[in-house]
C-alpha cells in the first residue's frame, strides 16, 4: 500500500532554473514560494495596519509623508474615512487570505508534509504546482483592487464585505464599490480554488503516502494540524466559492442573490434588483469564515505542540487526546457559524444553539492548553528563538481564547457585538497566536529548509519585544470595546475638531497607547526581515539535526536533495516524540532508530 | 532565560487583571431593566474567564519558570495521564455550557416574547448616514409608506403616501425620544444597506436590514440624554451616523409627544 506508491513517486531534478524554481512541482519550492509570498503579504498588511493606527490615534491630522505615499487618495496628507475603510478591509482580506492561510499550510504544510511522513512529494505534483500559481494569480488581482480605484486603496465593506453595501457597485455611491470590489471578488474566488485544489492534495498525501511504519499514531502533531486544516478547507472554501461567484453576478449581471427589492440609495431608487437577501450572503460568509479561523490557527497548533516536545525535551503529553481536540475544534468549527451573526436578524431562536455549541469549543480548546502544560512539566527547556515563540503562542492562545466565552454569548452580544472587544478577541487568536505559529515554524525549520541557522540572539531579542508589544496592542482593545467603541470607524473621538461620539472620549489615550505600541511592534518585525535575509546568505551552516528532534525531516540533510529521502524509503519505528527515554543513549531517539526498543509507540 | 520570561508572562497577566479590576475604562451606565442582567452576566463570565486566564498564565509562567535552564538531569518520561484528561475535560464542560446556558437568559427575555402591551411603538429607519424615528401620532397607525415616494431632496426621506390620512399625524424625527419605565417597540427598517442601532446604555444592539422588518423591545428606566451609534459598517459616513436617545419621564415624553403632533 502506501509505502510502495512513494517509491514511484520519486521523480529526478528538473535541471532549467524555471522548472526548478518558477513552475516547479517540487514541494519544497512551493512551500519556500508560498512562504516568500505570505512575507510580501504581510509586509504590505503590516503596513496598511500602521496607517490605521496613525489615522486612529491622530485622526485627520496631517502628516506630509501621507502625500508621498498616497498622492491621489490622500492628496492633503490626511486620511479621509474612504480612505481609512479601504485600508480596513485590505488589511483584514490580505492578512487573513494570504497570510493566515499561506504560510502555516501552504508553507511549512507544503514542505514539511512529505517530508514528516516520509514520502518523496505531494501525491499530485503538478496540482500542488497549479495551487500556488492560482494564489499568485488571486494575489495579484488582490493588489490590483488597490489601484484600480481613486481615493481608495480597495473596497470599502470590510473583509466580510456584507451584501448589499458590497453589492450594489455604483449605485452605493461609494469610493472602491466598483472595479475594486469586483477584483477584490476575483481574486478571494481564486484563492477558493486554489485552497481547495491544495486541501485535495494534503488530505490524499497524509493518507496514502506515509512511509513503513509510519502509523497513524506515529504522525507527527504538525501532521494532524495540517490534515485537519485541509479538510477544512476542502469543506468550507467551496461554499465562500459560490457566495463569491453569486455576489460577482449581483455586480455584474444584474442578478439579484442579496439585494432586496427597492432598496432606496443615495438619493435613488433602485428598480433593477429585487428579491435578495443580504443575510444569506453572511450565512454563506460565515459558514466558510469561521472554518477560517481554525484553518489560520490549526497549522501553528500543530506545529508548537511539535516544538514544545521538542525543545522540553519530552514527550508530547496526551498525544491521543491532542489528536481528538484538533478534529474536535474543525468538526464543531463547522457548527457554529451563527455566533457571527446574533444580531444580524437571523431567527434569534437559532443563537441560542450557535452559542451553547460555541461555548464547548472550549473545552478542546482547554484540552490542548492543559496537554502543552503537561509537556512543559517536568522538562528540561531549552529555550531556543523557536521555542520562545512556541510558549508565546501558548500564551497568546489562552489570552485569545477565553474572551471567545464573552462573544460565545447572545446576551453579551448585545453589547460586545462589533465592538473593539472583537477586534482585540480575534486578532489576539487568530492574528498573533497563529503569527506566534509562524515564527516558532520560521526559526525551528528555517535550518532545514535553507541549510543555514538563523541567528538566535536577534531572533530572541525579535521574541522578547515582539511578545510585549503585541499584548500591549491587543488586551487593551478588549478595554475599549467594553466601554462601547464600534469597530470601523474612522475615529472614535476627535480632540482638535470635538467630533465624534462623547461616551468614547476618555479612550483617547487608550486608543493613542494601542497605536504607539502597534509603531513598537511593527518597527520590531525588521529585526525579523533583517534575521531572516541576513540568514539566508551568511547564517552558519545548519546541520543534519541541528535541535536534536526526532522526526524525519531531521534525518536527512539540511536542505533536503529533490527526492528528500535519496531514493530509499525511510522506516519508522516510534512515535514521533521519544525524548528522554529511560535508557536510552541520547535524550532523543529518532523516528527511524530501530534500536532504543525500550521506547513506546 | 526561564526564569525572566515566567516573571513576564506573570506581569503580562498582572496588567491584564488590572486593566479590568480597575474599572476606569468601563461600560456606560445601564439604563435598562435587561441592562443589569446583561451586566451581572457579564461580571460571572468574567470570574470564570478571568479564573481561567490566570491559572493557565501563572502555571504557564510557572513551568517555564521552574523547568527551564541550567536542570541537571533528564526529563520525566511520560506519555500523559487519561485520568487527568478525563478530569480536565469533565470540568471545562460543565463550566463552559453552565455559562452558556446561563447566557441564554437574557436574550430569550428579550426576542422570544414580543413587546408587551402598552408598548410605545417606534419606526426606526436607517440610511446611509442618518436615521429617521416615526411615531404613529394620536391615531395610534403609522401612514403608509411607498419606497417610490422617497426622495431625501424633497423631504420625504420615508416615502410618506400623503394620500394615506393616517399619515397625517405621523410625527418623523432624527433622533428618538422614549418614555422612562414603558416598554418601547421598534420596528427596524433600513433604506439602503445594513445599519446596526446601537445604544450604549441600553445594552441594546440590532442589525436593520433591508428588505426586512425587525420588531424587537426593551425598556428604558432611567431619563437622560444618550448617545445612539451605527454599529454596521454602512459605507463612508459609518463613523458619524450618530443620533441621541432622550429618555424622558412619562409626563415630559407625553408633553414631547404634544408638542411635535401640533407642532406641525
Amino acid at each position: 500500500m502506501a509505502e510502495h506508491e512513494a517509491a514511484v513517486h520519486a521523480h529526478h531534478p528538473p535541471t532549467g532554473f524555471i522548472r526548478k524554481y518558477i513552475f516547479s512541482v517540487d514541494h519544497k519550492i512551493i512551500g519556500i514560494q508560498y512562504y516568500f509570498l505570505a512575507i510580501f503579504s504581510v509586509i504590505v498588511g503590516m503596513t496598511m495596519s500602521v496607517l490605521m493606527r496613525l489615522q486612529l490615534g491622530w485622526p485627520g491630522q496631517q502628516f506630509g509623508f501621507l502625500k508621498w505615499i498616497f498622492p491621489n487618495a490622500a492628496a492633503d496628507g490626511t486620511i479621509s474615512p474612504e480612505l481609512y475603510l479601504s485600508l480596513v478591509t485590505m488589511h483584514g482580506t490580505i492578512m487573513v487570505f494570504f497570510v493566515l492561510t499561506t504560510a502555516p499550510q501552504g508553507g511549512f504544510g507544503n514542505y514539511f508534509l512529505p517530508i514528516q511522513i516520509g514520502a518523496a512529494d505531494m501525491a499530485f505534483p503538478v496540482l500542488n504546482m497549479l495551487s500556488f500559481w492560482t494564489t499568485f494569480l488571486a494575489l495579484v488581482a488582490m493588489i490590483g483592487a488597490i489601484f484600480v480605484e481613486t481615493g481608495v486603496v480597495g473596497p470599502i465593506g470590510g473583509w466580510t464585505g456584507y451584501a448589499p453595501l458590497s453589492a450594489l457597485g455604483e449605485a452605493s455611491g461609494q469610493k472602491g464599490q466598483t472595479e475594486g470590489v469586483v477584483l477584490w471578488i476575483i481574486s478571494i474566488a481564486l484563492f477558493c480554488i486554489a485552497s481547495l485544489l491544495g486541501a485535495l492534495n494534503f488530505i490524499t498525501t497524509m493518507l496514502n503516502m506515509r512511509t513503513k511504519g509510519m502509523s497513524l499514531t506515529r504522525l507527527p502533531l504538525s501532521c494532524w494540524g495540517w490534515f485537519t486544516t485541509a479538510v477544512l478547507a476542502l469543506l468550507s472554501f467551496p461554499v465562500l466559492l459560490a457566495g463569491g461567484v453569486l455576489l460577482l453576478l449581483d455586480h455584474v449581471a444584474g442578478t439579484s442573490f442579496f439585494i432586496p427589492a427597492n432598496l432606496y440609495v443615495n438619493d435613488k431608487l433602485i428598480t433593477e434588483h429585487g428579491g435578495g437577501s443580504p443575510i444569506m450572503w453572511q450565512h454563506l460568509f460565515w459558514f466558510f469564515g469561521h472554518p477560517e479561523v481554525y484553518i489560520a490557527i490549526l497549522p501553528g497548533m500543530g506545529a508548537t505542540s511539535h516544538i514544545l516536545a521538542t525543545f522540553a525535551r519530552k514527550p508530547i503529553f496526551g498525544y491521543r487526546a491532542m489528536v481528538y481536540a484538533i478534529f474536535a475544534i474543525g468538526l464543531l468549527g463547522f457548527f457554529v457559524w451563527g455566533h457571527h451573526m446574533f444580531i444580524s436578524g437571523m431567527d434569534p431562536r437559532t443563537g441560542m444553539m450557535f452559542s451553547l455549541i460555541t461555548l464547548t469549543i472550549g473545552v478542546p480548546s482547554a484540552i490542548k492548553t492543559f496537554n502543552w502544560l503537561g509537556t512543559l512539566w517536568g522538562a528540561r527547556i531549552r529555550f531556543t528563538t523557536a521555542m520562545l515563540f512556541s510558549i508565546g503562542f501558548v500564551s497568546l492562545f489562552v489570552s485569545g481564547g477565553v474572551t471567545g466565552m464573552f462573544l460565545g454569548q447572545t446576551s453579551l452580544d448585545l453589547q460586545l457585538h462589533d465592538t473593539y472587544f472583537v477586534v482585540g478577541h480575534f486578532h489576539m487568536i487568530m492574528g498573533v497566536a497563529a503569527i506566534f505559529g509562524m515564527f516558532a515554524g520560521t526559526y525551528y525549520w528555517f535550518p532545514k529548509m535553507f541549510g543555514k541557522m538563523m541567528a538566535e540572539g536577534v531572533g530572541k531579542l525579535h521574541f522578547w519585544l515582539t511578545f510585549i508589544g503585541v499584548n500591549a496592542i491587543f488586551i487593551p482593545m478588549h478595554i475599549m470595546g467594553i466601554v462601547g467603541a464600534p469597530r470601523r470607524y474612522a475615529f472614535h473621538w476627535n480632540e482638535v475638531t470635538g467630533e465624534g461620539f462623547e461616551y468614547l472620549k476618555g479612550i483617547v489615550p487608550v486608543t493613542k497607547f494601542v497605536s504607539y505600541a502597534a509603531f513598537f511592534t511593527a518597527a520590531v518585525q525588521i529585526l525579523f526581515f533583517i534575521n531572516l535575509a541576513w540568514s539566508l546568505y551568511k547564517g552558519k551552516k545548519a546541520a543534519v539535526n541541528p535541535w536534536e528532534a526526532t522526526s524525519l525531516e531531521w534525518t536527512i540533510p539540511s536542505p533536503p536533495p529533490h527526492d528528500n529521502f535519496g531514493g530509499h524509503e525511510p522506516t519508522v519505528y516510534h512515535g514521533p516524540y521519544e525524548y528522554s527515554v529511560p535508557g536510552a543513549k541520547t535524550d532523543f531517539v529518532m523516528q527511524t532508530d530501530p534500536t532504543g526498543a525500550k521506547a513506546g509507540g | 532565560m526561564g526564569k525572566a520570561l515566567g516573571l513576564l508572562l506573570w506581569i503580562i497577566t498582572a496588567a491584564a487583571v488590572w486593566m479590568f479590576a480597575v474599572k476606569k475604562w468601563w461600560f456606560p451606565e445601564s439604563i435598562t431593566e435587561h441592562g443589569s442582567l446583561v451586566d451581572a452576566q457579564f461580571m460571572r463570565t468574567l470570574f470564570v474567564v478571568a479564573a481561567a486566564f490566570v491559572l493557565a498564565q501563572v502555571a504557564l509562567g510557572f513551568v517555564v519558570f521552574r523547568f527551564g535552564g541550567g536542570k541537571q538531569g533528564a526529563a520525566t518520561y511520560s506519555h500523559g495521564s487519561n485520568k487527568l484528561e478525563v478530569t480536565w475535560t469533565l470540568i471545562t464542560a460543565a463550566v463552559f455550557v453552565t455559562l452558556g446556558v446561563l447566557g441564554q437568559q437574557v436574550w430569550a427575555s428579550l426576542h422570544f416574547h414580543d413587546a408587551p402591551a402598552g408598548s410605545l411603538t417606534i419606526e426606526v429607519t436607517a440610511q446611509q448616514f442618518a436615521w429617521n424615528f416615526r411615531y404613529a401620532g394620536a391615531d395610534g397607525v403609522l401612514g403608509k409608506t411607498d419606497p417610490k415616494l422617497m426622495n431625501d431632496s424633497t423631504g420625504n426621506p420615508l416615502g410618506r403616501d400623503s394620500k394615506d390620512p393616517a399619515g397625517d399625524d405621523d410625527i418623523v424625527a432624527s433622533t428618538i425620544t422614549v418614555p422612562a419605565n414603558r416598554p418601547v417597540k421598534l420596528i427596524l427598517k433600513s433604506k439602503d444597506v445594513i445599519h446596526s442601532f446601537f445604544v450604549p446604555n441600553l445594552r441594546f444592539k440590532q442589525d436593520l436590514v433591508p428588505g426586512m422588518s425587525i420588531n424587537v423591545h426593551f425598556t428604558p428606566m432611567k431619563p437622560g440624554h444618550y448617545e445612539l451609534a451605527c454599529a454596521e459598517l454602512c459605507g463612508a459616513g459609518h463613523y458619524k451616523m450618530k443620533s441621541y436617545m432622550d429618555v424622558l419621564p412619562e409626563d415630559d415624553f407625553e408633553k414631547w409627544l404634544k408638542d411635535k403632533g401640533t407642532g406641525k
